[in-house]
């Protein structure tokens, strides 16, 4: 087991289609979270920024680039990427920074200005890019992954197209709820159903958009919460940033081919499953600790594998726990109650610290409408392109 | 017209072959008998291998159906279409092969759908074409899934 940090405060720039640069998303999320602690930006030893690659130059040096928009006062800097995980990352920093003594207080910044539509790989002819060439040689994109694994699940495990609807049902009902989310009307399975074929067997309205949006957290030893007033902090107990073992035996984006299994048997447990189990046994906590999830649903169908990937159910099962409601707000162990990807869309370096940003809310008791009662501990789950794990535990 | 044909990629796939001997190339470690494809020409990726030598082999010509998808809408550049035609939905397959003990991708030959490619179904690997540039006279080949009507494994 590692030590505590504290969440001291949390914030955001509310995601949508702004026509803005990442910049001022992610300066309006750091002021936020900044306000949220009482911190002043001054008395910040360091800053971590969760790069975007869709910024150009400052995209690459996102770190720095949010310190100088919030006007440069000398702190320690870093930038970090890690794709969809980049946030986890940038946590995961900030965390070791802390405990390491190298700062009391921390800012992790990300934010992203995505493109519509599909995401694309970076310009120019890059052969020895895997991600270029799924593109150039299959035309792969991510929905195109998301429809494999969930035809996979409808052959293994008998899921439906009826059951993935009923994701998005329960995501946008909480979804309708959150302030920071994009998409803020309820969604019914005929409207899943009515929307447009991606990716067979997934529709438009069962695939995650792309956004614009910024999340912020400010993180600090206990110690210095506790000088603050702060007596009963929310604190991340665990982050979890796994890689795959070989042979890893299910294809990830952005892979042509998985690797081979002729050699060493695979492991029985999923690359997936292996992110939550790290953080369950650095935390020391077991998923009937949970009092709620924030899963990174790409998709529907990826939501229930996520259920299963998080102890939250057996292998096969995610499909009932949704049909029986125990994920929904009131349920038995409520999943993204902030909405999740369905209703937030993804603003890639900006989402895993939003997860975070729920959490925390959640933990403090401050989530009003969408507030699981009681709730005590909580666990984030996301994935980054390649092989990049993620996974936070937060506890009050 | 005469085409030249150029591989989407080179050393992926043998060029120049007849349908029936036409095969993806990966690599395979000549220590542990690690398969890699894409073909991996520096060093096993198995941890646990000591290292050997990468040496070119066939892939098997059948495999069985891991999953496949579909893809509705046009994928943005690097793949080549052109905008100025509709866009005709493609089917992707990704493909268990038993030997090799691993699942490769693929585009499904064309006209071929999902509801042709039960998860479990037998498929073989055949040559496709990927694009078609017209003006310079040249095609992108590359490599192709079809199902097998007998739906034996060999």
């Amino acid at each position: 087991m590692t030590g505590d940090v504290a969440v001291l405060g949390a914030g955001m720039h509310p995601w949508g289609k702004w026509g803005r640069g990442f910049v001022t998303y992610g300066q309006a999320a750091a002021r936020a979270a900044l306000d949220d602690a009482g911190i002043g930006w001054p008395e910040v030893g360091s800053v971590v920024g969760a790069q975007t690659v869709r910024g150009g130059y400052p995209g690459y040096v996102a770190g720095a680039t949010f310190a100088r928009a919030l006007g440069w006062q000398g702190a320690r800097v870093t930038s970090v990427y890690a794709a969809c995980a980049s946030g986890a990352q940038a946590i995961n920093t900030a965390r070791a920074q802390i405990l390491a003594g190298m700062a009391d207080v921390v800012l992790v910044v990300g934010a992203d200005a995505a493109p519509k539509g599909f995401f694309a790989p970076a310009g120019g002819e890059r052969r020895d890019d895997p991600d270029w060439l799924r593109f150039r040689v299959l035309g792969a994109t991510n929905p195109a992954y998301f429809g494999l694994y969930a035809r996979r699940r409808m052959a293994l495990y008998g899921d439906t197209p009826e059951d993935f609807a009923l994701v998005k049902v329960k995501n946008a009902a909480a979804g309708a709820m959150n302030a920071n989310a994009r998409y803020r009307k309820p969604v019914t399975a005929e409207e899943v159903a009515a929307s447009a074929v991606v990716a067979d067997p997934l529709r438009l309205l069962d695939i995650c958009a792309t956004s614009d949006g910024g999340a912020a957290l400010v993180l600090s030893s206990v110690e210095f919460a506790r000088r603050r007033g702060v007596a009963d902090p929310v604190r991340i107990r665990a982050v979890s940033t796994v890689t795959p073992t070989f042979p890893r035996t299910v294809l990830d984006l952005p892979d042509i081919g998985t690797d081979s299994a002729v050699a060493v048997e695979p492991s029985p447990k999923s690359f997936r499953s292996s992110i939550a189990r790290a953080a369950y046994e650095e935390a020391g906590i077991g998923p009937e600790d949970l009092s709620l999830a924030e899963v990174y649903d790409l998709s529907t169908a990826l939501e229930l594998e996520w259920y299963e990937d998080i102890g939250l159910c057996g292998a096969g099962e995610g499909a009932k726990l949704v049909r029986e409601g125990a994920t929904a707000l009131g349920g038995r162990i409520p999943v993204n109650v902030s909405g999740g990807l369905a209703s937030f869309g993804e603003a890639v370096p900006a989402q895993a610290i939003a997860q975070v940003c729920e959490l925390t809310w959640q933990l403090r008791g401050r989530a009003g409408e969408r507030q699981v009662p009681g709730a005590r501990v909580g666990i984030t789950a996301n994935q980054g392109l390649f092989g990049h794990g993620s996974a936070v535990v937060a506890v009050r | 017209m005469p085409h030249t044909r150029i591989p989407v990629v080179a050393g992926w796939f043998t060029e120049d072959t007849a349908e029936e001997e036409f095969r993806l190339l990966g690599t395979r470690c000549s220590g542990c008998r690690s398969v890699h494809f894409p073909r991996e020409d520096g060093h096993c990726r198995n941890p646990g291998c000591p290292g050997g030598e990468l040496e070119e082999v066939p892939l098997s010509k059948r495999g069985t159906v891991w999953s496949c998808t579909d893809g509705r809408y046009r994928p943005p550049p690097p793949y080549v279409s052109d905008p100025g035609v509709p866009w005709v939905p493609y089917t992707l397959v990704a493909v268990e092969l038993a030997a090799e003990r691993m699942v490769v991708l693929g585009q499904a030959a064309p006209g071929v759908g999902v509801d042709d490619l039960p998860v479990g179904s037998v498929v073989e690997v055949v040559p496709g074409v990927l694009d078609e540039d017209r003006a310079a006279g040249t095609v992108h080949t590359t490599w192709n899934w079809r199902p097998v009507a007998a739906g034996a494994l060999s």
